[in-house]
């Protein structure tokens, strides 16, 4: 009988625990925002390919039951047969749910389920399989739903630390106020400043990164400029921090630098010169957004 | 060079790649999301089967797969007897005992995922050799959205063409 | 006769459920219809932000829920459009203060007296999300034509679905530009994709940001590109048949600089 499926060796882990002994515990840090749609996973996959690239171990957990998405911003959505209830259920082990991310060896995700229901999650598990993946990997980055409901909660469960997205917009700002309250500082947050539009800025017509810092005062990790090349990365499914050069990909490694711990320049973001292309092609009809 | 002609002539940008991930995905999330659809399509498969074998429907198994860029749907039915060609009376005297086999069916191209089972696949008095796999990279249409509701009388209306 | 509940959802956070909401209202009140616009995003609000009453506020809604106040004492009446008003929600509470049925009680009472009630609902598909369906007989789906927001929209259009809710869609944030090049999904194929009726077509203007800003809703200008698309799609909820406009128009001069700006 032939039958499709991934043999399990391709999706296993090698156990570093087992052929090192003892070893640190991995980091594990929850990425948060309250408000939907601000880069929570764009920033995980991209972080998680950047720490990846740099030869750590990572885990990428999709906390979003229900809309999982993290799968198909790695492009991995073909290759999920198992997710985090299963674990939390017992009916499948660690191993057999871990996908291996299709560019970096190191790099693993333990995606969402997509028909179940957040509160089908048992916080008390949570933790604990945080704490297992903890053992196994350096960093263990969860991506955490928008809102602060019943998955917000467990997707914090078992985290250390907080890496919180916010665009330069009042309404995210608020949500991030909201939640950065809710989290206390037991998580250390950090924050990354997403999808800022330089040119807006100049005009007075957004949020800049020091107005933005003056409100929310919390340590900042990163900023990344508004980039619609992002659009085509997750049709494709092929992270941004893949490419060696550009400025979000910079960005990227950038912040994950700074999370390892190596001192790195302030984030800035240049100012692109609007180009004589782009205002001709304004000018037939081809708006630039 | 070649993609400054791909984008000048409108053709396969990352869109086109998102579009048929998209609809891969949305085949996979429905089907998680009826299983009681699959428990019907199962019994009628094994029924129609069942017309030309016999079939062992406690050990029916069907699931589906995706490779990289299809979804297949592969049907484990196990074959417990065939009976003989009909003679003159057309009575079934003897049967032959054959061992467990594979039936695999193709995918369905039309809306409703009953799968019909092909004549080559399940009827041979010959079991089909296990080894054989057949390609079964059809696209798998969408199974009928049940909920395709139009409000307000007007039916999908598509974005005129006039400025 | 008791007023269209509709619910603004999408699955996805962050692609113009709020705003929206709030243009949309405002589209609905300038043609002389009685608008009233729930916010059920109960401790993350943003709909007063967006419309700029957010030091307006004495009650909100969980408030209404408690009995302590009654619906009209909660309900902000914007001054700048006549017949419109704004129930917002809770900023210091959880979402499970209010329970469906409560929800759906205040949504009925407000419905005695308007012709619209436009439920903003907050990102997900959790008690938030189902308390904000819990209220509505027709949905309004957002999505941006993205693959992850058109993956979720399409986990909300079952969920509707399955309790018999009529909707429509509307694809918001379209770059039209980027269509043209291949880059981004064209409104044809989330159509598809969805297979539900489209109300509207927004493209991406980084005027809302600015507007958002100064919590003045878009449609307050009637010279802004977008406000002529939300009134469209005002009238196209009140059952007239108006034309979508094609902003992914086939000039081949805008093909040629998009291919030579994008290289």
């Amino acid at each position: 009988m032939h039958v499709l499926r991934q043999t399990q060796d391709e999706n296993q882990p090698q156990d570093a625990a087992a052929i090192t002994g003892a070893r640190n515990l991995g980091r594990a840090i929850v990425i948060t925002s309250g408000k939907g749609g601000v880069g929570k996973t764009t920033t995980a996959a991209n972080l998680g390919t950047a720490l990846a690239q740099r030869g750590a171990r990572v885990a990428l957990v999709d906390a979003d039951v229900g809309l999982r998405n993290l799968d198909i911003v790695l492009g991995l959505e073909s290759r999920v047969k198992h997710h985090l209830l299963d674990v939390l259920d017992e009916t499948v082990t660690l191993d057999d749910a871990l996908v291996s991310d299709k560019h970096s060896d190191t790099l693993f995700l333990l995606a969402a389920a997509q028909t179940r229901e957040k509160d089908e999650v048992d916080t008390d598990k949570m933790r604990a399989l945080v704490q297992q993946l903890r053992e196994r990997f350096d960093y263990v980055l969860i991506d955490c739903p928008a809102g602060i409901e019943m998955g917000f909660k467990n997707a914090i469960a078992g985290a250390e630390e907080a890496i919180v997205v916010c665009t330069p917009e009042v309404s995210a700002v608020r949500d991030v106020d909201r939640v950065v309250g809710l989290l206390g500082n037991r998580f250390k947050p950090q924050l990354v400043i997403n999808r800022l539009r330089p040119q807006l800025v100049k005009k007075g017509k957004m949020l800049s990164v020091d107005d933005v810092n003056a409100i929310l005062r919390l340590p900042l990790l990163g900023v990344i400029a508004d980039e619609p090349e992002i659009i085509v990365t997750t049709n494709k499914g092929e992270p941004i921090a893949l490419r060696k050069d550009g400025q979000t990909a910079n960005a990227y490694h950038a912040i994950a630098a700074r999370i390892a711990g190596e001192d790195v320049a302030a984030p800035t973001v240049e100012l692109k010169k609007e180009s004589f292309l782009d205002k001709l092609g304004a000018f037939f009809g081809g708006r630039r957004s | 060079m070649i993609d400054f002609f791909k984008k000048l002539f409108g053709q396969s940008g990352s869109s086109a790649t998102a579009k048929e991930r998209l609809r891969l995905v949305l085949m996979t999330d429905h089907i998680a999301l009826a299983p009681d659809m699959i428990e019907q399509m199962k019994r009628d498969l094994v029924d129609v089967i069942s017309r030309y074998v016999e079939v062992d429907r406690e050990k029916v198994e069907v699931n589906f797969e995706q490779e990289d860029r299809a979804l297949a749907m592969l049907a484990n039915i196990p074959i417990v007897a065939v009976n003989r060609p009909k003679g003159g009376d057309g009575e079934k005297t003897e049967r032959t005992e054959q061992p467990e086999a594979v039936a695999k069916t193709e995918p369905p191209q039309e809306e409703t995922p009953v799968a019909t089972a092909s004549p080559a696949v399940a009827a041979a008095p010959n079991v089909a050799s296990p080894g054989a796999h057949a390609a079964t990279n059809g696209n798998m249409a969408p199974p009928k959205r049940r909920r395709r509701k139009k409000s307000g009388g007007a039916v999908n209306p598509k974005p005129a063409t006039a400025h | 006769m008791s007023a269209r509940k509709i619910v603004i959802t999408s699955g996805k956070g962050g692609v113009g459920k709020t705003t929206t909401t709030a243009n949309l209202g405002a589209a609905l009140a300038k043609r002389g219809k009685r608008v009233i616009l729930v916010d059920a995003d109960i401790g993350l609000r943003n709909l007063d932000l967006v419309l700029g009453l957010e030091k307006r506020i004495v009650f909100d809604l969980v408030e209404v829920a408690e009995g302590r106040c009654q619906l009209r004492q909660a309900l902000i009446k914007d001054k700048r459009f006549e017949n419109l008003s704004v129930l917002p929600a809770a900023q210091t509470r959880d979402k499970d203060a209010v329970t469906e049925a409560q929800f759906a009680a205040i949504v009925d009472q407000a419905a005695e007296i308007a012709d619209y009630v436009l439920i903003d609902c907050p990102a997900g598909i959790e008690g938030g999300f189902r308390n904000a369906i819990a209220g509505a007989n027709e949905g309004i789906i957002v999505t941006t034509p993205e693959v992850s927001a058109i993956r979720d929209a399409d986990r909300v259009v079952g969920k509707l679905a399955e309790k018999n809710v009529p909707m429509r869609l509307v694809v918001n944030r379209l770059r039209p530009e980027m269509v043209r090049s291949g880059d981004m999904l064209s409104v044809d194929d989330v159509c598809e994709i969805l297979a539900i009726e489209l109300v509207g077509i927004v493209p991406d203007d980084e005027e809302v940001i600015d507007t958002t800003n100064r919590g003045e809703p878009i449609v307050l200008d009637e010279t802004a590109r977008l406000s002529a698309i939300y009134d469209k799609i005002a009238r196209r909820l009140e059952g007239e048949v108006v034309a979508f406009t094609n902003f992914e128009n086939q000039s081949f001069f805008g093909r040629l600089f998009g291919a030579l700006k994008a290289g």
